[in-house]
């Protein structure tokens, strides 16, 4: 495999284990309170959340350059400020494989956490424990199997996204050419044993998470 | 919804689907994309005069066009902006030689956005530490990248740069990057500047013996089933009409001997 692929394999791993700890970071509290609480524009947030799983992603990398690019609605400030923007750096595929992911995580957590026997919260409660509390020792440990499975599914996602990846970020080998990217690359170019290499690789990872997250899944059911 | 709905639907679906009436007469051509404003207007000539044919426009990076016509994909005409893609064709028996010409030419230049306020008239600026950023189409498969990388590194500016490029996969992308602001210069056809005058203005021409001549070459694609007519759309393109139409958008004629 030529360096360019070893690269471009590092650079995505990189990319994919940052946006699921992102994930994770924003996605277990958002489902939780998906879940378990009700508050003003709910409906609203669940939407935002979960519109990158059925648009094109394309249309998600347009809109993340709209809110992100140099003279995007949060990227022009910031670039006025700093005379940096996050487009076309690798910190930009991580944005992108963020958004991607997180409908995957969200919905998944959230369904695991709904199933949670609520007498259970009830009594933990009654025992003087917070809800955020009873959140963190009874709820979430009891949802434990469905978040894992979201984080792998999310996992997954962020490692083979491309169309929002290409919109932010672009495709600049050594840099934001992530494996999915440089599979492209060198399909255009026809350089078809780099693309073929970076096919099994994906692809047996891709089995990998498909199999882990089905055990959890099963064990969470 | 019910089955029923579910049912109804789908059949409404078909029907409109069945109901697109399929064309007496189609010719596929596959055109560099800096060529696409010229070749739609030259096609609407041609469909004036052959009534009955429409013409369908496959855009993109004459290289990528090149890899799709060896996998073979379906196409009439092949129009390039460089001879490379072009002679990797012929060699491998792919085009018609016979029907090949050259029809135009173009020049290379560096584009800003219209509101910068840096100083780009002289290429070595592009060395300096406040341009971050440039927009270069991919030279691995874009004949503009090709053209600018040759030039850069006849300007002895390619090392100097190389971590600032920007890759694009094709040369509108590269306005389109520029024109956003993403990047502070790019290199694109002069008359790819032109369309978008109002948005990036060109900063500097590199010098003509700084890279290869841009000459766009067409040609009939072998596995064509309509020859006759594809090499029709060539003859209209390096006629007097055609040649008109590409003199008014800013395109030079080929030197003669070209191909």
């Amino acid at each position: 495999m030529s360096p360019e692929s070893l690269n471009a394999l590092s650079l995505s791993i990189r990319v994919a284990v940052l946006a699921t700890a992102l994930n994770a970071l924003v996605g277990i509290p958002l489902a939780y309170a998906l879940a378990r609480r009700r508050f003003a524009g709910k409906t609203l947030v669940d939407l935002l959340v979960t519109l990158p799983l059925v648009l094109p992603p394309t249309v998600t990398g347009f809109y993340l350059i709209v809110l992100l690019g140099r003279r995007g609605w949060l990227g022009s400030p910031l670039y006025a400020a700093t005379g940096w923007s996050i487009a076309f750096t690798w910190y930009a595929a991580v944005v992108a494989a963020t958004v991607m992911a997180l409908p995957l995580l969200v919905r998944t957590a959230r369904a695991a956490i709904e199933s949670v026997d609520r007498d259970l919260e009830r009594a933990a409660h009654t025992l003087g424990r917070s809800e955020w509390r009873t959140a963190l020792e009874v709820t979430l440990p009891l949802a434990r199997n469905g978040i894992i499975a979201g984080l792998v599914l999310a996992f997954a996602r962020a490692l083979g996204e491309f169309g929002a990846t290409l919109m932010l970020a672009g495709n600049i080998p050594g840099r934001t050419a992530t494996v999915p990217l440089s599979i492209y690359t060198a399909v255009q170019t026809g350089e078809s044993g780099e693309a073929l290499g970076l096919v099994a690789i994906l692809t047996v990872l891709s089995c990998v998470v498909l199999l882990v997250a089905g055990r959890l899944g099963a064990r969470a059911a | 919804m019910t089955t029923m709905h579910v049912i109804v639907l789908a059949c409404a679906l078909l029907l409109i689907a069945a109901a697109v009436p399929a064309a007496a007469q189609e010719l596929t051509l596959s055109v560099a994309i800096s060529m696409k404003e010229a070749t739609e207007e030259i096609g609407r000539l041609f469909t004036k005069a052959h009534p009955g044919v429409t013409l369908r426009f496959n855009l993109g990076a004459s290289g990528d066009l090149q890899k799709q016509i060896e996998a073979g994909a379906p196409v009439d005409v092949f129009i390039s902006a460089a001879a490379r893609q072009m002679d990797e064709l012929e060699a491998k028996g792919l085009i018609v030689p016979a029907s090949r010409r050259a029809f135009a030419r173009n020049v290379l230049v560096a584009i800003a956005p219209a509101d910068s306020t840096l100083d780009l008239s002289r290429p070595t600026a592009l060395a300096e530490a406040r341009v971050t950023r440039i927009a270069l189409a991919n030279p691995k498969t874009v004949p503009v990248g090709q053209y600018a990388e040759e030039s850069l590194r006849a300007l002895g500016l390619w090392e100097r740069v190389r971590a600032k490029l920007v890759y694009a996969e094709n040369v509108r992308q590269v306005l389109d990057y520029v024109n956003r602001g993403e990047v502070e210069a790019g290199f694109v056809y002069a008359t790819d500047a032109a369309m978008r005058a109002g948005r990036v203005k060109e900063v500097f021409r590199p010098a003509e013996d700084t890279y290869r001549p841009v000459i766009y070459p067409a040609a009939v694609v072998a596995a064509s089933r309509q020859r006759t007519l594809a090499g029709a759309f060539i003859d209209l393109l390096a006629g007097g009409d055609g040649q008109g139409v590409l003199r008014r958008l800013g395109f030079a004629p080929a030197p003669p001997g070209s191909r």
